[in-house]
């Protein structure tokens, strides 16, 4: 019998397999958070908004990024990285010109055909910000799609903010419902303070036609979603997207099981009608 | 044209008071405006009002040695402002700013005590919507005290 | 001989003979050999290695070797290991990249290991554990290439059991004790009169294998002697579990008192997960060969147990060790279902054998349904 391996099994690389991108850009977002632009030099990854990649830092290990740009079709990429560990700080510290490895793109995408048709409420909080950025590249770059879109965008302080200019650009636009708040700041800010959900009570939509996509640390999610179930924004209608740890992205490791999902094929985006329970229970 | 009482129906904190009722605080108030960056009232100063916003935001801040004024909070339109009225010794415990030009409902907390004094129901209508927005603010405070952004150490 | 479909009967010699016609089509026969106090799987040259007239004693957290008062050779239930010993090996190198003067990456991945396994001696339970982790690494939206190539070539010889252990449950969770399918070939080994074993094909491969190993035809009274032992080994299994509905009973009951009474027991020290044919959870090691400036990607074994198994943003997800063990537990009966659409657990009985404190799932599960309900308010 024919000890030989079947050509489909060898020719096709594992999907553990990371593909090289080289980094064009590393622009800094705050003092441990940046952007990194990147280019494919091999197989092209092209991940929907909501959808994340495995970054590679040769060597060094693999983390699961969102994206956070807009779908190119020309294969390049924008991931936004924070700083907190040792990969991260790899892939902070790249320089223009560096390789890093690519897997993905996997997970599940924002609602945005879904909630076409009705008010689009992004609420953001943190780093969150970033995986909500391709979101908003969408809805209004497709504007008459939706009756209404908001953006409410929350941090710790001014410092901490991303995306600094685009704000700016964002708080100007007459078709663009925009909140901006940071949870403490220094006299010279001369924007809002409170919680992100402050925003929420007082935003302009319609939340029997809205649909609601959250994003940011699990407890600002819980309190946002909170807010908006207050504001009568139906519980299918809300999405949230979820973190665990994740070895592999392709349902193999067993790490990022939330209960009876994994996060990595099921998620990262939820419905939050579909998970309420899980994030109920301690320790899960 | 709008009435006060019609402005005042509108929103979430006077909703639900009887037409009579609203009248009768809407008797206590009156418009008013603030250009940007006035003080609408300063911390340790008698608090005799209290403000409905129909229009431009509020922050409550507090002065810091060293640091200047600091925002604690930033009240959106349509929420108010202001429930030192309601409890000795009636005096602001922060300053308010106008964050962008506002315009306003004030209402005379003072006339306002005196009647509640009189009418018991008006009395409990309102300190249950007060009590309301309290608890509102120290959810959200307490959010705030938390530090959901807090600083993450990593692997 | 030509390939034949139907049954036939080997002797000891014919055994033997199966081994060798194995080798020669370049295996590497894995199967069950006594060390180290235990009944391990092991490469095997020829049938003199296999445990004969050996039995495993197992209860609660004890395990031990008894001689039997015949020479069968496979009459033991399950030992310590399992088949994903070498079907998903504790530690694997998945890739191997340097970065080439252009500036790019080149990557290659390990070719399939030069000799396939033939796995001797799979039990039914373990045959199904293969099937359920079939459903995890093939059958999802992406394929684990290592796991594929090994598998592709994997050569089953499946044995019926006779012989149940203490901690065996199969038939509860309708995975044995007779293999029915998922086999290239399944012996019985059959010790009325003349020590023989009944050959049943299950493939082509299987076919062609047995037709280089002398055998006669198998008789109705050997198929009715292969049909009694496992009807036999059927009633006499050392553990039962009701399963109606267990993936619901976990789900409502994830803060049920026993994960709190049980925990205070358990030393998390992942032996369950270790010993389970069916855990798969694995980590992934990326390193530096500083010798050639390559880097390297290994899978490693993994468990759920670990304190840093669920790690994210600074801290462990599931803290407790009541977490942990419930973790294990709600996802082997609960969630497996969930994930991949069968249960987790096989029937073995490994994990009650092997743990050190000799928590009984059985028990844990049955003790749960009793108390249906009921809430840990001080954990919850």
């Amino acid at each position: 019998m024919s000890t030989a391996t079947s050509p489909a099994a060898e020719a096709t690389p594992g999907a553990m397999a990371p593909v090289p991108y080289r980094v064009l850009e590393r622009r800094s977002e705050t003092a441990d958070t940046f952007t990194l632009s990147l280019e494919p030099l091999g197989p092209a990854v092209a991940p929907a908004p909501g959808q994340f990649d495995m970054l590679y830092a040769f060597g060094v290990g693999e983390v699961p990024i969102s994206t956070s740009g807009a779908p190119t079709g020309d294969g390049s990429l924008v991931h936004t990285v924070r700083a907190v560990g040792a990969v991260t700080r790899a892939l902070c510290g790249s320089e223009p010109g560096d390789v890093i490895g690519v897997r993905g793109p996997f997970g599940t995408t924002w609602p945005l055909a879904a909630a076409a048709g009705g008010d689009l409420v992004i609420v953001a909080g943190g780093i969150g910000l970033a995986p909500l950025r391709p979101a908003l590249y969408h809805a209004l770059g497709h504007r008459d799609d939706y009756t209404g879109v908001s953006l409410l965008v929350g941090a710790r302080t001014p410092r901490d903010l991303l995306y600094g200019e685009e704000l700016a650009a964002w708080a100007a636009r007459r078709d663009l419902d925009f909140g901006l708040t940071v949870d403490a700041a220094p006299a010279e800010w001369l924007g809002d303070v409170g919680v992100v959900t402050r925003l929420i009570p007082t935003a302009r939509f319609d939340p029997s036609r809205a649909t609601a996509i959250v994003c940011g640390p699990e407890i600002m999610m819980s309190f946002s979603v909170r807010s908006l179930l207050e504001r009568g924004v139906p519980k299918d209608r809300i999405h949230v997207s979820l973190e665990r740890d994740m070895r592999c992205g392709l349902g193999h490791c067993g790490h990022c099981q939330l209960g009876p999902v994994l996060i990595c094929r099921d998620g990262p985006v939820f419905r939050y009608d579909e998970i309420e329970r899980l994030l109920e229970v301690r320790e899960l | 044209m709008r009435t006060l009482e019609d402005v005042m129906a509108e929103g979430p904190v006077f909703a639900g008071l009887e037409r009579p009722q609203l009248e009768f605080i809407a008797g206590c108030g009156r418009n008013v405006g603030f250009s940007r960056g006035d003080k609408l009232f300063r911390e340790g100063d008698a608090a005799d009002t209290f403000f409905l916003l129909r229009k431009g935001r509020v922050a409550l801040t507090t002065h810091v040695p060293a640091r200047g004024d600091l925002a604690i909070e930033t009240i959106q339109p349509g929420d108010v402002v202001g429930w030192s009225w309601l409890f000795p010794p009636y005096e602001w415990h922060f300053d308010a700013r106008a964050v962008d030009d506002v315009r306003a409902i004030a209402f005379d907390g003072a006339c306002l005590r005196g009647k509640c004094d009189e009418d018991p129901a008006l009395g409990y209508a309102l300190l249950t919507r007060f009590a309301q927005i309290m608890i509102d603010r120290l959810q959200h405070t307490r959010t705030q005290l938390i530090d959901v952004y807090g600083d993450v150490s990593g692997s | 001989m030509e390939p034949v479909r139907t049954p036939v009967v080997i002797d000891l010699d014919g055994l033997d003979a199966l081994i060798a016609a194995l080798r020669a089509k370049g295996y590497c026969v894995v199967g069950p050999t006594r060390s180290d106090a235990a009944i391990v799987y092991e490469e095997i040259e020829s049938a003199s290695e296999l445990p004969a007239g050996w039995t495993e004693i197992q209860e609660a957290g004890s395990y031990h070797l008894e001689r039997r008062d015949d020479e069968a050779r496979f009459g033991y239930p399950v030992g310590p290991q399992s088949w994903k010993r070498y079907l998903l090996p504790a530690r694997v190198l998945l890739w191997r990249a340097r970065r080439a003067a252009d500036g790019g990456v080149d990557l290659a991945e390990p070719p399939a290991p030069e000799r396939p396994y033939a796995l001797l001696g799979v039990r039914s339970c373990d045959l199904h554990a293969i099937g359920v982790q079939d459903r995890v690494f093939l059958e999802g939206a992406y394929v684990e290439r290592d796991y594929a190539l090994r598998r592709e070539h994997a050569f089953l010889a499946a044995v019926n059991c006779g012989t149940p252990g203490g901690t065996c449950f199969c038939t509860s969770m309708g995975t044995g004790p007779r293999a029915e399918a998922g086999f290239d070939l399944s012996l019985t080994e059959l010790l009325d009169g003349e020590h023989r074993f009944l050959v049943e094909i299950g493939s082509e491969r299987g076919a062609e294998v047995i037709a280089d190993v002398p055998a006669r035809e198998a008789l109705p009274t050997d198929l009715g002697a292969s049909r009694q032992v496992t009807d036999e080994a059927a009633e006499r299994m050392g553990r039962s579990l009701d399963t109606l509905d267990l993936r619901d009973l976990l789900a409502r009951n994830l803060d049920h008192p026993r994960f709190e009474a049980t925990a205070e027991r358990c030393l998390t020290c992942g032996n369950c997960t270790l010993v389970c044919p069916t855990c798969f959870c694995t980590s992934v090691d990326d390193v530096n060969v500083l010798a050639d400036g390559s880097s390297e990607r290994w899978r490693r074994w993994d468990s759920c147990y670990s304190i840093d198994y669920s790690y994210i943003h600074g801290g462990s997800v599931r803290p407790s060790a009541r977490a942990r063990y419930r973790q294990w537990l709600t996802h082997k009966f609960g969630t497996w279902h969930d994930q991949f659409g069968t249960s987790g657990c096989v029937g073995c009985g490994r994990c009650i054998t092997w743990c050190p404190v000799g928590i009984d799932v059985t028990e844990e599960l049955a003790a749960i349904r009793a108390t249906d309900g009921e809430v840990d308010h001080a954990h919850a």
